[in-house]
């Protein structure tokens, strides 16, 4: 079999999970993206081990430790998903916006600044 | 090896070659509709059929242990975990509009230009390299357990402790913390991601 | 004590005595008048031990290097000989007189302790200016009293008049220090060394290389010290500092530093034929230009400046000539006369309330209620005017002497011309001399109208002071036979040519203003002018001060007055209003100094405030702007970081490949 088919399947599951990491507004539909984009990357370690047929059989290993630490992840990631929506009552990742510059403090920041710089 | 792959042409596929890419297509499409469709319940469900294909996939690799751990861990618990954490956050059933953030076609150009620039790159390094499919099995059971337990015992060990990190972070952030809510009520939430990291164990 | 020893505690004592009155003057206001008057006494007394030690052997040399200072040596070193001795003996007398009789004047002032310090100070500075042999040492006495005149004449800082006076007199003494400071770099450099006997040495073996370079530059910083023309505009503003200042530091001896260091150096000046006949001229313009100056003066004290600048025109006419003994002689005899007659000059404006010759004129009885002052400025005057048997006289005759000499083509190396220069506009000015003695005698205390305000008696040091400094000025015309031996040896005695016609132009100048104040004074009556603004009770100083502050505003100009009664005024007839402002040379100085500068300075503070500015605000107002346009992408949705941070990457991956690759490159 050709190396190029499975490599080509992982990179298209890859965008695909990349794509809707980036677009999904539901914080629980970005993280089966998120385990779309893994899997990707398991058939990808998985092919290349076949192909390199290698004795410590590293590409396996590496798939099932991989998928043991996606379990986790998406166990933690659920816990905060669930503490975000008791919190606030949405799990809408683009409404999460804490980290914003606000715009009371656009406006009321550079006053200072200014009044300093006129008397100097 | 790579030598070996002269002999082979896209033009002239092999049986393994022609079923890959056939689940290779299914699996590509219940990806895609995974991302895309408006209701977040089936795209659960959809997420199940795109894993699955993923595990048919390993057992065409001859990795059938992996494809069987796919199977178990993906399949049975962690899309069961998905469909928890819908439900727990009363996620609508049906249509939902908004299912999409605002910024989907920048995500639709930065995903279109990655999927590009890979597909060239991998296409353009292992357009000539050839998988030999026929010679001893790679991923049995038996193989796979030798090596884990032969080279890879202390990090499957590490593994473990980090798994019982994860339950216990778990546990802590969804309990009801402070008030005295019925601890009942915090078990019942703590208890459903609870079970999932003890059961990939095996 | 050895010779040297006392030498050096000559200058060390005021030093002390100033560091002290500074320190205690605020908490121990009790020592400040000990602190002041006893060291300068010593110092006084030493220099007269000194000068007894010294006599006329040869003179002593003595030095110490402290330290390697580089390609030429400094030394700390003392050159005693006979001028340097004497001079400093009339300096330590000034200073004590002057000390003396700061206690009675300035015994109200509230900052009389700064003030006595600083006199202090420059007594010391004074006294290392002779008695050092090094020039770096030289300029370093130099300098501290040109910070101290600046101090001084400022002292009746609150007053806008002592202020102006105080900067320009500072302004104007620099511009002539830097280039003395070249001046003496040059000549240390053609000598290599700073020592005084060596570079006369040097200058004897012909080791100067361009002598007339030197002479010119050391001469702009002795026309700014000694303020000769074009630099003397200062000494006449300076006036508006405290009378026993004007004395000691205006008239007797800061303004002689720069005679003395010609005369300590004059083998250089009289190796260039050009430099000694630029200081002739120098000389003569200074001479006969303050003599009309001063007569067209109002305020008693202008009147005494001009003199000083005439005074020490002479003695630079001296020098020009090449007479170095006649120089000093003058020196030291003027020094005693002037500064008795601007201590004299203080009790006037006391017992007056005005330093206005105008207001004075029109007040009786003056003489009559400060008798000292009277008879003291009376002989002090004659002095001025070089009346024999007085000590201006017979100094004033050898200078007469000297350019008569020089001008018969008798003296060696000395360009006729500059005899000639000398001699002739030294006759003219005694002339003018005795002309100014005359009005201001005669418009002090020969005035006629209502009764001059009691103020009661003078302190009694005051007086004393002045009676101490009348014996040097009625009696230093006997020293004359025996100075020669302190001197270079060439006898000062009046010769009979110059005798007659300089003593004959004064008695025509001193008659001739007679009979002009007779006609002049019938009008006095008839136009009142002049206010006494001092209130009577106030102290010397306040006194002053209110007379300083009054005069512009009352005559509307600090030096001259509208006054048809003056004799001045009769005298000059159309060049008065000329020479009561000095010919209108502070105007010219202001039209070729101070506006381009000002307007240099606006240039520069527009050019500061439109161009400079702007860069410093764009340099604020750019990386703000960029704050903004970066604020916008703060958006707070963690997937649209995700997505540039990705698209980024991508970039970066896609720019990595093709350059590894080399399809790219």
């Amino acid at each position: 079999m050709h190396l190029a088919y499975p490599a080509v399947l992982a990179v298209l599951l890859f965008c695909t999970g990349l794509y809707g990491v980036l677009a999904r507004r539901n914080a629980i539909l970005v993280l089966m993206s998120v385990e779309l984009m893994l899997n990707a990357v398991n058939l990808n370690l998985v092919a290349f081990d076949v192909w390199l047929r290698d004795t410590l059989h590293a590409g396996q290993a590496l798939t099932l430790f991989t998928i043991a630490i996606a379990a986790a992840e998406i166990g933690i990631g659920l816990a905060i998903v669930l503490l975000v929506y008791r919190n606030r009552g949405s799990s809408d990742i683009d409404r999460l916006r804490d980290l914003a510059e606000t715009t009371d403090a656009a406006d009321g920041e550079p006053q200072p600044d200014t009044t300093a710089e006129a008397a100097a | 090896m790579t030598l070996a792959a002269t002999g082979h042409g896209f033009l002239s596929p092999s049986g393994v070659e022609i079923a890959f890419v056939l689940v290779g297509i299914a699996t590509l499409g219940a990806a895609l509709l995974t991302v895309t469709t408006r209701q977040l319940v089936h795209a659960a469900l959809w997420l199940v059929v795109a894993l699955g294909g993923i595990a048919v996939e390993y057992l065409l690799l001859t990795a059938e242990f992996i494809a069987w751990v796919q199977v178990l861990i993906y399949v049975g618990s962690v899309v069961v975990l998905l469909l928890f954490g819908l439900m727990l956050t009363k996620a609508p059933i049906g249509r939902s509009p908004d299912a999409d953030s605002g910024n989907r076609w920048a995500a639709l150009t930065v995903a279109l230009a990655a999927a590009a620039a890979l597909v060239w790159v991998v296409v353009d390094a292992f357009r000539a390299t050839w998988i030999d499919l026929d010679r001893a099995v790679q991923g049995s059971t038996e193989v796979i357990g030798r090596s884990l337990f032969q080279y890879w015992v202390l990090p499957f060990e590490a593994l473990s402790v980090l798994l019982l990190a994860a339950l216990v972070g778990a546990i802590v952030l969804s309990r009801r913390t402070g008030e005295g809510r019925a601890a009942a009520a915090a078990l019942d939430n703590g208890a459903a991601p609870a079970p999932a990291p003890r059961e990939e164990q095996r | 004590m050895t010779l040297t020893t006392t030498a050096v505690l000559v200058p060390l004592l005021p030093f002390l005595g100033a560091v002290a009155g500074l320190l205690l003057g605020r908490r121990a206001p009790g020592f400040v008048r000990p602190l002041a008057v006893l060291p300068t006494l010593a110092a006084a007394v030493l220099t007269v031990v000194v000068a007894v030690g010294q006599g006329t052997g040869p003179a002593t040399d003595v030095a110490t290097e402290l330290t390697p200072t580089g390609s030429i040596p400094i030394d700390l070193s003392l050159h005693l000989d006979g001028f340097a001795v004497l001079i400093a003996v009339l300096v330590g007398t000034v200073a004590t007189c002057v000390q003396l009789y700061s206690t009675g004047y300035l015994r109200h002032d509230p900052r009389y302790a700064s003030y006595a310090a600083l006199v202090s100070l420059f007594t010391s500075a004074m006294l290392l200016v002779v008695y050092t042999g090094d020039l770096m040492v030289l300029l370093v006495g130099w300098e501290v009293m040109g910070i101290c005149s600046y101090f001084l004449v400022g002292h009746y800082w609150e007053t806008e008049a002592a202020r102006a006076a105080s900067l320009k007199a500072f302004l104007v003494t620099k511009l002539g220090d830097v280039p003395f400071l070249f001046g003496i770099f040059a000549l240390a450099t053609d000598a290599g060394t700073f020592r005084i006997t060596g570079i006369l040495g040097s200058v004897a073996d012909g080791g100067l290389h361009h002598p007339t370079l030197v002479a010119l530059l050391l001469l702009a910083g002795v026309a700014g010290k000694s303020a000769q023309f074009p630099l003397h505009t200062w000494l006449p503003d300076a006036m508006a500092g405290p009378t026993p200042v004007s004395a000691l530091i205006h008239a007797a001896t800061m303004v002689a530093a720069g005679v003395y260091v010609v005369a300590r150096l004059l083998p250089v000046f009289a190796a260039s034929a050009a430099a000694l006949v630029v200081l002739a001229v120098m000389a003569a313009i200074t001479m006969v230009g303050s003599g009309l100056a001063a007569l067209a003066q109002d305020d008693i004290k202008r009147v005494l400046a001009y003199s000083t600048v005439g005074q020490l025109g002479y003695m630079l006419g001296a020098l020009a000539v090449g007479d170095r003994g006649a120089a000093v002689f003058h020196l030291i005899s003027h020094g005693a006369f002037k500064a008795l007659l601007f201590l004299g000059a203080g009790v006037i404006i006391h017992a007056a309330g005005t330093n206005s010759l105008a207001a004075m004129s029109r007040m009786s009885g003056l003489a009559r209620r400060i008798p000292d002052a009277y008879w003291t400025m009376t002989v002090a005057l004659l002095a001025l005017a070089a009346i024999p048997p007085f000590a201006g006289f017979f100094s004033k005759e050898a200078v007469l002497g000297a350019a008569e000499h020089a001008a018969t083509g008798a003296a060696h190396g000395i360009p006729g011309a500059a005899g000639w220069t000398v001699l002739v506009s030294g006759l003219l000015t005694a002339l003018l001399t005795a002309a100014y003695a005359m009005r201001l005698w005669l418009r002090v205390f020969r005035g006629k109208g209502a009764e001059a305000p009691d103020h009661g008696r003078q302190p009694v040091v005051m007086n004393a002071v002045l009676w101490v400094l009348f014996l040097p000025t009625a009696a230093l015309g006997l020293a004359a036979p025996l100075l020669p031996r302190w001197f270079d040896g060439r006898s000062l005695a009046p010769t009979l040519t110059t005798s007659v016609l300089g003593t004959g132009v004064a008695l025509v100048g001193g008659l001739v203003t007679y009979a002009a104040w007779r006609h002049t004074s019938a009008l006095a009556a008839r136009t009142p002018i002049g206010a006494v603004v001092a209130d009577p009770d106030a102290g010397p100083e306040a006194a002053e001060e209110t007379a300083i502050a009054t005069h512009a505003p009352v005559y509307g100009d600090n030096a001259g007055a509208a006054d048809p009664a003056d004799p001045g005024r009769l005298l000059l007839g159309p060049l008065q209003p000329h020479a009561a402002v000095g010919f209108h040379l502070d105007a010219l100085y202001t039209a070729l100094f101070v506006r381009p500068v000002r307007a240099a300075a606006t240039l520069v503070r527009f050019l500061d405030g439109a161009v400079v500015d702007t860069y410093v605000r764009a340099a604020g107002a750019a990386p703000r702007l960029l704050g903004a346009a970066v604020r916008r992408a703060q958006t707070g949705n963690v997937q649209t970081y995700l997505g540039a941070l990705l698209a980024g990457s991508l970039l970066l991956a896609v720019a990595a490949v093709l350059v590894a690759t080399g399809t790219g490159a």
